[in-house]
């Protein structure tokens, strides 16, 4: 069974690359449908399928960059993506996500950082998912009581209303995503959120995407895709500057791109099909599985860590892409009967 | 919310104060690591990629960086041609929150 492992000339290991494979289909599709690289599984899942952890952050960067790239240019289609916004969070991103790096490589110096690493991922995971629900569990509380709804329907969390009354020049007006809003609120949030990403070696996304919903009040599907197209950028960024620190695995990377392809095209559809709530909440649900995961490592059960994560990956996979064959399936089927009742001697 | 607010800062703070800590209780202090890519055991274009991570780290990042970006446009196109075969309206979509 040799032939199933690949030998990493720069992390000098051995890798069973069909793992590879797979983590990079699961990670496309669970990332073009939420709208961010996904390397909150990456980074544990490379960690153990062997990779030291500052090789599985650097290599990640790497891959979430190629494969975000691959989605935007389906999510831009759709009309999924505000570039405007997404160029003023660059520069925020970029100065953000180097200080994370560089405090990465001041905590290799120190000692072990895989255990610092853990414990910031997972009180940041813990927040995430607490967000998320406690909005949604507003959101039905609101409906129930029979609150006005806006023109997003009803909304739980709308924090962002707050923060597009501060009136600091210059004020910037976001067409594709609907609002006006200072320009420093953008680049603030995503310097923020560009520190964790270069901190935990991941695109940001994670963080990003709950913010440019709660934070910057994008609707949904303009946050997944603008985010997905912010991902790409500072992915591309994270890749430079890991690669110059020499954490960067590059042929796991092409390998991983690969299954990444097509899992992105079946993930990007999905959000075609699926209702903005309905995004959120699943994220929840894999913001939460990937905290326990990281917690039962950190704690030495490596292998329950490892059957949880490849188990949500694989649920979550399963899941959207139920949506985007049955949605697929649905409009083809309209389609045909719209065709035959255009023609209905053909 | 005020409270919660107050709450989510003590935490964040506590994080803060914590995280020097942590990191000197978990190992012993280090040296730069210094990783040498194993040419011995590749060829032909991984060998060229080991060399020159070992030999110019600067050159080593532009290459990451543009055959990354140059793959995954491949890729991205290659898909993009053949999702457009699927029959699918791959250019419209209704935002629905609820």
């Amino acid at each position: 069974m040799e032939w199933l492992y690949m030998f990493m000339p720069i992390a000098g290991v051995s890798i069973f690359w069909p793992g590879l494979v797979l983590i990079g289909f699961s990670v496309g599709v669970i990332g073009g449908f939420f709208g961010m690289g996904g390397a909150w599984m990456v980074t544990p899942g490379l960690n153990i399928l062997g990779f030291p952890m500052a090789f599985a952050i650097g290599t990640d960067m790497a891959h979430i960059a190629g494969k975000s790239m691959i989605s935007t240019m389906r999510h831009a289609k759709f009309g999924n993506v505000d570039y405007k916004l997404g160029f003023i969070m660059v520069i925020g991103t970029f100065i953000g996500i180097e200080v994370g790096a560089q405090l990465v490589m001041y905590l290799e110096r120190l000692g072990r950082i895989d255990a610092v690493v853990r414990y910031v991922y997972v009180l940041f995971l813990a927040l995430i998912a607490f967000m998320v629900f406690y909005d949604y569990a507003k959101a039905v509380q609101k409906k129930k009581a029979g609150a006005v709804e806006g023109e997003r329907g009803t909304e739980g969390i709308t924090w962002y209303k707050a923060f597009h009354k501060l009136n600091i020049p210059p004020m910037v007006h976001f067409k594709t995503a609907g609002f006006t809003c200072s320009a420093w609120l953008p680049s603030g949030v995503s310097f923020l959120t560009g520190v964790l990403a270069g901190f935990l070696g991941i695109g940001g996304g994670l963080f990003r995407m709950p913010a440019l919903v709660y934070l910057i009040g994008c609707p949904t599907h303009i946050a997944v895709g603008t985010d997905l197209f912010e991902v790409m950028i500072s992915g591309l960024y994270g890749a430079f500057t890991f690669s110059l620190k020499g954490r960067i695995e590059l042929v796991a990377v092409f390998v991983m791109l690969t299954g990444a392809a097509i899992g992105a095209q079946i993930g990007t559809v999905a959000t075609k099909y699926a209702k903005g709530y309905g995004i959120r909440i699943a994220f929840g649900i894999a913001v939460i599985c990937c905290m326990i995961s990281i917690i039962l490592k950190q704690f030495g059960f490596s292998n329950s860590s490892a059957v949880l994560i490849l188990t949500t990956i694989g649920i979550m996979c399963i899941y959207i892409s139920v949506i985007m064959f049955k949605g697929a399936a649905a409009e083809l089927r309209e389609k045909k009967a719209g065709k035959q009742a255009s023609h209905p001697l053909s | 919310m005020r409270r919660l607010l107050k709450r989510v800062l003590c935490l964040f703070a506590g994080i803060g104060l914590a995280l020097p800590h942590l990191a000197w209780a978990s190992g012993e202090a280090a040296t730069n690591l210094v990783v040498v890519a194993d040419t011995r055991r590749v060829s032909g274009v991984l060998k060229y990629i080991a060399d020159v991570y070992n030999t110019d780290p600067w050159l080593f990042a532009v290459w990451a960086v543009v055959i990354t970006a140059v793959w995954g446009g491949i890729l991205g196109f290659l898909m993009d041609f053949i999702m457009e075969r699927s029959g699918l309206d791959l250019k419209s979509r209704k935002i629905l929150e609820h």
